[in-house]
């Protein structure tokens, strides 16, 4: 299974269990989509087990707070794994999703 | 300060130095606003202090003195002006990166104090007139229109801007766009990313398996614009990548383009380039662009680029600018070098000597056998040859310039005789040795006049033709097998052969009976003493012309023919050498005797075998694939007395002269030879079949054949009346 989720009070909860690549980025963007209803006011992804991410994965995201934008409820990304935090840096993206990041004390020196 | 490594000291005294060239500067500035040298001063404080810090990792430092550099580079572009109150922050500015850097340096690994932080940010607020933090965009598409706006200004004045549009099918290819962006990290710093999408449909009908991805990249690095290209070279036919370089490379490139040589006029694509402004992959897209254009709106390349967002305005027109000037400088250097042709004549004197000695000296190397000289006597033979080219090169002239001389001759005469005739001028441009041009000149002269004479009629004879008023008169050069074509021609009234056959009779040139054909008819005109016009005019026609045509022509190894149509006109050709100097020659041997043949006429060399071709020994031809080739057996030809027998194998040579062919027997080929022509003493001149002499490496002599007496003998052998023309 890809994602897990939680329900509580039209927050949605949900953990990401597997790599965001082209690979399984039809099913992730199923799950996705799912999550993606008018009974949603928050999305929280939790990103921790995510160990890659490329570009298709990326795209997804990228997509999905467009999306949240559009349908007006917010999208919260948690516990970004280095993975996701390494694409984030390379492409400035911190600022765009404007969710804290957390880095870990022993995040790699890049 | 004992526990600070040399680097920082030297960095710590730099940046003291450099400020207070900056506060002094900006006092000078209070005096001279417009001072360029104050305000260049202070921007390379700005600038180094900026490059240093980041050297040492003083992120603090880098991130406000580039903000004070942006607003600096605006100032120095005429774009920002300044006055009292910007003077006054840029002291703050000043005062404030001495605080910055003593704290850098004295409290290593230590985060910033807020009250330094706040100044910052003040400080930049007061730079800039924004606030800092409110500057920041806060969404991607507000992001991507401040980047837009970033490239037109000189906010990332120090970035390439590169654009990647991913196509759709990228990702399946295998493309991972952030491997690229990943790597192109390791060649520099990559200032901002955008990301967009234009092309995204609604979730639902979007594919994660397709690429919707466009990235515009702010990169700083100092490596060039190739290398940069490299980095997307796998993603190329996935990717449409456009690279606009940085406002600081505009002024290197600025700088390359003063530098470019100015020596001789290049395309615009290839100068952009030489300075590594474009790559060749690029200039080839262009191009290959700019040809699908339709025809009536093509554009020039630079706009092309410019409006493709690859190069900026500035550098292209400095690009044209510096084309336009080698151009000129081009144009008036070709028209300065003047030499005195007699120093021409001694350097071609002497080149010819070093062919000889050359070939003297290849001799030797063979003779003995020396291996290892070979290889520079090779070299040195390849030199020779090049320089002799580019010696006879220097004396040739373009013929144009004796072709526009008739102009002024065809209008007087034209007057003069109440004739209406124009003058047409092609191939002008054909070039060939200077000698010979002015040697030309008095036979062309008589031609001409000819044309004008003889050749065109009366308006009203030719109304009364049914041709137009004004006759026309052509002058045509082209080059032909090593040789150079000139052709005289008019639209007038053409020989009449029985006119001419009727003079020759009486004269007694050919005998009644006689059959001519009608080739050798119009050349009977080069006959002496033989003139169609009944009354002579005082331009021509007094039958001491064409002969004298005929024999200037043939002086310079070259030849004349005629052709006409009653009624319709006439065609003069004449065939002429390029050079008078040197040749290429073709070396052969018979009976023990060496000749030379002027390579460029030389169509085929074959075996003289009777099993192959059929061989008539009496008539002298051969069969030579169905066609009938009169021959002539060179060593029987010179040596007439001499018994000799045929045991060895022998080779035919067959040679061209404009139209005729012929074989020549030889014993032996020995291949190309640059030939020195030597003309012989006046006592040879008459010889038959030989046009002068060359001196060989080994110092022997050896005799260059007059092709075209050997042919005409050749023929005259077969068929004596053929030959006729020849009998003069």
């Amino acid at each position: 299974m890809a994602a897990k989720a939680k329900k509580d009070d039209g927050i949605l909860h949900l953990s990401i269990k597997d790599d965001m690549t082209i690979y399984n980025a039809q099913s992730l963007k199923e799950t996705l989509l799912g999550y993606c209803h008018t009974g949603t006011q928050e999305l929280q992804l939790d990103l921790s087990a995510v160990n890659e991410i490329d570009s298709a994965g990326l795209q997804l995201l990228l997509l999905l707070k467009a999306e949240a934008q559009k349908r007006a409820f917010t999208l919260r990304l948690l516990r970004h794994s280095e993975a996701v935090i390494e694409v984030f840096e390379l492409l400035k993206l911190g600022m765009y999703f404007g969710d804290p990041i957390v880095i870990p004390a022993n995040w790699k020196k890049s | 300060m004992s526990d600070i490594n040399p680097a920082l000291e030297t960095f710590s005294q730099e940046v003291d130095e450099l400020l207070s060239a900056m506060e002094e500067a900006l006092l000078g500035l209070e005096g001279m606003p417009d001072d360029a040298d104050c305000i260049n001063s202070i921007f390379r404080a700005m600038h180094t202090i900026k490059g240093s810090s980041g050297l040492f990792g003083f992120d603090d430092v880098v991130a406000f003195a580039h903000e004070a550099e942006t607003v600096l580079d605006r100032v120095r572009n005429g774009e920002r002006a300044i006055d009292a109150e910007l003077i006054a922050v840029l002291l703050a500015c000043k005062d404030h990166t001495a605080q910055l850097i003593q704290h850098a340096l004295f409290n290593e690994d230590e985060a910033l104090p807020e009250v330094l932080q706040q100044q910052s940010l003040d400080l930049i607020t007061r730079l800039t007139g924004q606030s800092a933090t409110a500057g920041m965009p806060t969404t991607q598409e507000e992001k991507a229109d401040h980047f837009e706006v970033d490239v037109n200004t000189t906010d990332s004045s120090d970035n390439w801007v590169i654009s990647l549009a991913f196509k759709q099918n990228a990702l399946r290819n295998g493309m991972d766009p952030l491997s690229f962006i990943r790597y192109l990290q390791t060649l520099g710093k990559i200032i901002e990313v955008i990301i967009t999408m234009p092309t995204l449909p609604r979730i639902e009908e979007m594919n994660p398996e397709d690429c919707y991805l466009n990235f515009k990249i702010a990169f700083n690095s100092s490596v060039d614009k190739k290398t940069i290209e490299d980095v997307f070279e796998f993603a190329e036919d996935d990717c449409v990548i456009t690279i606009l370089p940085p406002h600081s490379r505009q002024e290197h490139y600025l700088k390359l383009l003063a530098d470019l040589p100015e020596d001789q006029v290049k395309r615009l694509g290839e100068m952009l380039v030489e300075i590594g402004a474009l790559t060749e992959k690029e200039v080839s897209i262009i191009l290959h662009e700019q040809h699908n254009e339709e025809h009536a709106d093509k554009r020039p390349l630079g706009e092309i680029l410019v409006a493709k967002n690859i190069l900026q305005q500035p550098v292209i027109e400095q690009a044209l600018k510096k084309q336009e000037s080698v151009k000129q400088k081009v144009n008036k250097e070709s028209n300065y070098i003047r030499v005195d042709a007699a120093k021409l004549g001694y350097l071609i004197n002497l080149v010819g000597e070093l062919v000889i000695s050359g070939a003297a000296m290849r001799l030797m190397v063979d003779k003995h056998g020396l291996s290892d000289v070979d290889d520079v006597a090779s070299t040195m033979s390849h030199l020779v040859e090049d320089i002799r080219d580019t010696a006879l090169q220097l004396r040739m002239v373009q013929i144009g310039e004796t072709f526009t001389r008739f102009q002024r001759v065809v209008h007087d005469v034209s007057k003069e005789l109440g004739k209406q005739i124009q003058l047409q001028i092609t191939g002008g441009e054909a070039e060939l040795d200077k000698t010979v041009v002015e040697k030309i000149n008095d036979p062309l002269t008589h031609l001409v006049r000819n044309s004008l004479d003889h050749g065109i009629e009366t308006p009203a004879v030719r109304l009364r033709a049914g041709k137009p008023e004004k006759g026309t008169i052509q002058l045509n050069a082209y080059h032909d097998s090593g040789r150079i074509v000139i052709q005289i021609s008019d639209d007038g009234q053409g020989l009449d052969p029985d006119k001419i056959v009727a003079k020759a009779i009486a004269k007694g040139l050919v005998k009644p009976d006689q059959i001519l054909s009608k080739h050798e008819i119009y050349n009977l005109i080069f006959e002496p003493g033989l003139s169609t016009k009944e009354e002579a005019s005082n331009l021509s026609g007094r039958g001491v012309g064409m002969d004298v045509v005929r024999r200037n022509i043939e002086a310079l190894r070259g030849n004349v023919s005629v052709d006409s149509e009653l009624g319709q006109g006439t065609t003069v050709t004449i065939h002429l050498p390029l050079t008078l100097a040197i040749i290429d020659g073709f070396m052969v041997e018979a009976q023990k005797e060496r000749y030379i043949i002027p390579l460029s006429m030389v169509e085929e060399c074959v075996e003289m075998s009777s099993d192959e071709w059929q061989i008539d020994d009496i008539q002298h031809y051969v069969n030579l694939r169905g066609q009938v080739l009169p021959y002539l057996r060179l060593g029987d030809f010179f040596h007439k007395n001499k018994k000799h027998t045929h045991t060895q194998r022998e080779s035919l040579v067959v040679v061209r002269f404009g139209d005729a062919k012929a074989g020549f027997v030889v014993d032996e080929l020995h291949g190309e030879n640059q030939t020195v022509i030597k003309p012989l003493g006046k006592l040879f001149e008459n010889l038959n079949g030989i046009g002068g002499a060359t001196v060989l490496g080994s110092g022997d002599v050896a005799l260059i054949l007059d092709v075209q007496g050997l042919i005409q003998h050749a023929k005259k052998r077969v068929n004596p009346a053929l030959a006729l023309s020849s009998m003069a």
